[in-house]
């Protein structure tokens, strides 16, 4: 499979990252290059195989559903670059 | 005592306890080591005034007759892991500013026992790159070179790996997706273990692929690796796949008797195009250990093949989704708008300023294998063939085998800047022995065992059975006794 500019003009909007027009060919054929590197994966027989979601068969703890944290708006938006009123502040979203 | 800097933390530690080095001479050494190898650029943000205030609690612990093994021990952290007011930022422009208000579980357990914190060290951009070179800070440099060129020190944990080569620090917490500790270990001399998967608690540590992500130590010899690491391990309500097991004294477990133990030997890691001098030294490993007591048995992994495509599948397909939280809104770098940018351009004016070649490529691979119409055959069916590569290991360990012998690397370390006209590729060759052991979440040591024929060190890897660190720690003893490795690099920084 190989990708197009089309499809790396896509892939790049989906995954938000702003590429120039005239930098998409060499992206494209990166993807490529990447993509048909992971084609040997088609040579390996996987019927009846059930994909790995854990490593370790391991059941996943749980923990009583109650607030453990909190009341730390402070510290929350210390790192923010634009913070107002308590608030994350962004370019208008609606119009 | 002269140059306590280079001590290993077990000689250090029992100085401490006997009162012939204090904290602060010590961490004053590593202090001054460092302000003089700026040439490595290693640390990237140094924490001197917090390395002296720990090192004086430190030394009250030590006289208090309270002192746990890493009591005093100045260490370097790798820039993934957040530390409390002090900047982390995963070798990202993206993150640049970020001042985390906690700290990960891990930095918190190696404080909690004393260690001392001498500051944040180089990696390559959130874990992605093996040479260091994908830093926002530059790369960081192997204390050895055999020439005039520089070398790089591995990666991602190329700082950590340089530092404590060069005795800057007497141990580093590294991370490992994909050989991240054990490739910069081998390139350095020095040893580094990833643990299994849920051993040390990964909160806390900037995410890259969370299903492969360990942290671990990096240190000058295996009885350090095996201190070290029972201070970083340990349950955490925080992780859920941390693992609720007890940490058993790894160091304890270190007698160096491997006899009667069966060692595989993968007849699927002896790659093509193998440089002559790897083949040789592990078999002149397997020899070691074959010496020592230990059975050698050939064994077959039949999908080593395809690891490193599946985890070139697997990998971004989870940093696509981790790196997804740095939209320039909570944290980090935000770009600058022009009039009429709305917030999809904020977004992708942030992403594509903060975010380096590596880190947008494995993104946007890791998008195209999740998108609509290929999660299936890309991403399902990497999932698939990773399920197939734990089922080799599970069936070796069925067999008996007690630990599996292999190269850590396909070469000795290369020029920085040697690569960079390669294909990302061939860049990615460099986790072959390496990322099988990720995949499988195993437990996996690279130790040094000679040195090329330029003078620069290679290490051989051995992979162990889940949750028997101890027992891989032993092996990796007997075989660091029979290695002898005691080559240091010149100084010239």
């Amino acid at each position: 499979m190989s990708i197009d500019i089309t499809t790396a003009r896509k892939v790049a909007h989906l995954a938000r990252i702003a590429v120039r027009d005239e930098d998409l060919p060499d992206l494209a054929r990166e993807l490529s290059a990447v993509l048909a590197f992971m084609e040997q994966l088609n040579e390996v027989d996987v019927e009846g195989v059930v994909p790995m979601t854990s490593v370790t068969p391991m059941r996943l703890k749980r923990r009583p559903d109650v607030v453990t944290d909190g009341n730390i708006q402070d510290l929350i938006l210390a790192n923010a670059p634009d913070a107002r009123e308590g608030f994350f502040v962004v370019p208008k979203v609606v119009e | 005592m002269s140059n306590p800097n280079e001590l290993t933390i077990a000689e250090a530690r029992d100085a401490l306890r006997k009162g012939d080095l204090t904290a602060v001479d010590l961490t004053e050494a590593c202090l001054s080591a460092i302000e003089a190898a700026g040439a490595l650029n290693a640390f990237v943000h140094k924490t001197p005034e917090i390395a002296m205030e720990q090192a004086r609690a430190a030394d009250d612990r030590i006289r208090a007759g309270d002192a746990p093994a890493m009591c005093g021990i100045p260490i370097g952290i790798k820039d993934l892991f957040c530390t409390r007011g002090v900047p982390s930022q995963a070798a990202s422009k993206i993150l640049n500013g970020f001042v985390p208000p906690y700290e990960s579980t891990v930095t918190r357990q190696l404080f909690e026992s004393g260690a001392v914190m001498l500051g944040k060290l180089n990696m390559d951009e959130f874990a992605m790159g093996s040479s260091n070179e994908t830093s926002v800070y530059g790369p960081a440099v192997n204390p050895w070179r055999v020439d005039d060129r520089l070398l790089t020190p591995g990666g991602s944990s190329g700082g950590s790996a340089a530092a404590v080569a060069a005795d800057l620090c007497l141990g580093a917490t590294g991370t490992d997706t994909g050989g991240s500790i054990r490739q910069p270990a081998a390139f350095t001399g020095t040893v580094g273990i990833k643990p299994t998967y849920g051993r040390c608690s990964r909160w806390g540590i900037v995410a890259f692929a969370s299903s492969l992500d360990q942290a671990g130590p990096m240190t000058r010899s295996v009885r350090d690796a095996a201190i070290m690491l029972g201070a970083m391990a340990g349950h955490d309500p925080m992780d859920s796949t941390s693992a609720d097991m007890p940490v058993p004294d790894f160091e304890a477990m270190l007698t160096g008797d491997v006899r009667g133990k069966k060692i595989g030997i993968p007849r699927e890691y002896r790659m093509d195009g193998m440089p002559e001098e790897i083949e040789a030294l592990w078999q002149k490993g397997a020899d070691m250990l074959r010496d020592a007591g230990a059975e050698i048995v050939d064994i077959s992994l039949p999908h080593t093949k395809y690891a490193l495509p599946a985890y070139y599948v697997i990998a971004p397909a989870e940093a696509s989704s981790n790196l997804a939280r740095y939209d320039g809104v909570r944290y980090g770098h935000r770009a600058k708008l022009g009039p009429g940018d709305g917030i999809t351009e904020m977004y992708e004016k942030t992403r594509a300023e903060g975010f380096g070649h590596e880190v947008q490529r494995r993104v946007m691979i890791g998008t195209y294998v999740l998108s609509a119409g290929f999660y299936d055959a890309y991403y399902n069916r990497a999932r698939k063939v990773r399920a197939l590569i734990k089922r080799d290991f599970d069936q070796v360990f069925a067999d008996g085998i007690d630990a599996i012998l292999t190269p850590a690397t396909p070469s000795s370390a290369f020029g920085l800047g040697e690569m960079q006209d390669a294909d990302p590729i061939a860049m990615y060759l460099n986790d072959v022995f390496t990322v099988t052991v990720n995949l499988a979440g195993l437990p996996g040591i690279s130790v040094p065992v000679g040195l090329d024929r330029q003078g620069l060190p290679l290490g051989l890897q051995l992979i162990g059975r889940p949750w028997e660190e101890g027992d891989l720690l032993n092996h990796a003893y007997a075989l660091e006794q029979a290695a002898g490795f005691s080559a240091k690099p010149q100084k010239w920084w």
